[in-house]
């Protein structure tokens, strides 16, 4: 079973794709480019389609997603926690 | 799926374009001719009004684009035949006339010095003899390359760029082997993503005219905009979805394009293609405008991946939804016309699920309704540059 799924193997993020995940799961993610499997643990509750974080970031970091920049850390994100709109912005308009 | 040698059954419209429905549309040039038109349609069973709230006071190049998403509408290969009817006789004359041009039946009245009742009573006679000539039309078979196909996505989450997106991409690069016309567009949700679109431009030319339509766009952006956005683009539907910055919207709304398609030609607004191949079409984000200025550009059939569930329709336009979201799929099923959530289960390969979509706009070529038909989802927006004068 698939818990998220990862476009790039470079990619720091993976895409929940089941409903439930609770902080404290364990997870099995899927890298679509390359069709590796890799395991993680949750750090947080995340809603089906939510990202959650593949490291550790900074504010001021990069984030990648389809091997490519999709805006800047605000806050210190852990590795296995949710990344979204309170963590991360547009480098945009 | 063997595409080359695949027919669908469709209407041969009297400039040669195939079309997949045969609508019999009352036009209103402007808000004041609304209700005659929603009088005729309803006097005459099986013609279709189409309201809107424009055409008054516009000048400029925005009221050319008022006029080319008329024309554009009623020369559709999907509409049979057209009933225009405005507040007075010239600018309606210039949508008749527009319409004309593609050889089929059109006829134009006026509301000035008639009233609406004897208004409504000659463009109802007109309506009559359309619907008995649209009854008469029978489907022939033509080749599938023949089908024009525009894509658009609404509703967006994480789900579309790992699914619904790269499934119309599949179908897209499958397409365009076989030398069919399709088109993209959504200028601002390009943004982040739009060096991926220039590297696909067949020429130095297409480029320049991409970058060009890009960067009007933003400027309109920056000119407006209050803050960064981030409550409009991506939406509040985006953002529920799991959807964080615009950048990481337009990479998966990128994913439509396939891999392999070139970026053959570009677009303005509601301007038709005049060759094959992929076109950009600069175009607003927002669902109902862009199709609305895809069936103005004369194409027959329409995909829209969905994650959050979009549940637009257009009234000429047969839109084709598809969705990678289960909880989606689960929830607005009624909604969706072809369920590829297998894909993010590892169940289905992308190659599959374009298949099952290709099959499914085959279904809709030889006349099996959408769910936004059946659920009579006819939005109909027009795009406007600026202010009335």
């Amino acid at each position: 079973m698939i818990h998220f799924v990862v476009h790039e193997p470079n990619d720091s993020v993976g895409v929940v794709v089941v409903e439930g995940v609770q902080s404290g799961t364990d997870l099995i993610g899927w890298v679509m480019d390359g069709d590796l499997t890799l395991q993680m643990k949750s750090e947080s509750d995340i809603p089906i389609g939510h990202k959650i974080s593949l490291k550790d970031f900074k504010p001021g970091d990069t984030v990648l997603k389809y091997g490519v920049d999709i805006g800047k850390v605000v806050a210190p994100i852990k590795k296995g926690e949710h990344l979204h709109v309170q963590n991360v912005k547009t480098k945009r308009w | 799926m063997n595409l080359k040698n695949t027919n669908f059954m469709g209407y041969r419209r009297e400039n040669g374009r195939m079309g997949i429905r045969n609508h019999v549309i009352i036009l209103p040039l402007d808000d004041l001719s609304n209700s005659a038109c929603e009088a005729v349609a309803n006097n005459i069973k099986g013609t279709m009004a189409i309201p809107h709230p424009y055409g008054r006071l516009q000048f400029g190049a925005d009221l050319d684009l008022h006029f080319r998403t008329l024309i554009g509408t009623g020369c559709n290969p999907n509409v049979s035949a057209v009933v225009v009817i405005g507040i007075e006789p010239q600018w309606t004359e210039i949508v008749v006339n527009g319409i004309r041009a593609s050889g089929k039946p059109v006829e134009g009245f006026w509301i000035e010095g008639n009233g609406d009742i004897a208004t409504i009573a000659s463009a109802s006679k007109a309506a009559y003899s359309m619907m008995k000539h649209a009854s008469k039309q029978q489907r022939v078979s033509a080749p599938l390359s023949e089908l024009w196909v525009s894509t658009k996505c609404g509703e967006s989450d994480t789900t579309s760029g790992c699914g619904s997106n790269p499934t119309v991409g599949n179908a897209f690069d499958k397409l365009y082997d076989i030398g069919s016309t399709l088109v993209f567009g959504e200028t601002t949700e390009l943004t982040g993503g739009e060096h991926l679109v220039e590297a696909r431009c067949r020429t130095d030319d297409i480029k320049k005219q991409f970058k060009f339509m890009f960067d009007r766009y933003q400027d309109i952006i920056e000119r407006h905009k209050t803050s960064d956005l981030s409550d409009s683009q991506p939406t509040k539907g985006n953002i529920a979805g799991g959807l964080t910055t615009i950048e990481e919207k337009a990479l998966g709304n990128i994913q439509k394009i396939g891999k392999k398609c070139m970026v053959d030609g570009v677009l303005d607004k509601a301007e038709q293609p005049k060759i094959s191949g992929l076109h950009f079409m600069d175009s607003s984000s927002a669902a109902a405008e862009m199709v609305t200025l895809c069936a103005a550009a004369g194409f027959a059939a329409h995909f829209f991946p969905t994650g959050q569930g979009n549940v637009i329709g257009n009234p000429i336009l047969p839109v084709i939804k598809l969705c990678a979201n289960p909880k989606t799929v689960r929830t607005m099923s009624e909604h969706i016309d072809v369920d590829v959530s297998g894909l993010l289960r590892r169940e289905e390969t992308m190659d599959s699920a374009g298949d099952k979509l290709l099959d499914c706009l085959l279904r809709t070529a030889n006349g099996e309704l959408t769910a936004a038909e059946i659920l009579g989802h006819r939005e109909f927006v027009l795009t406007r540059l600026y202010e009335s004068a």
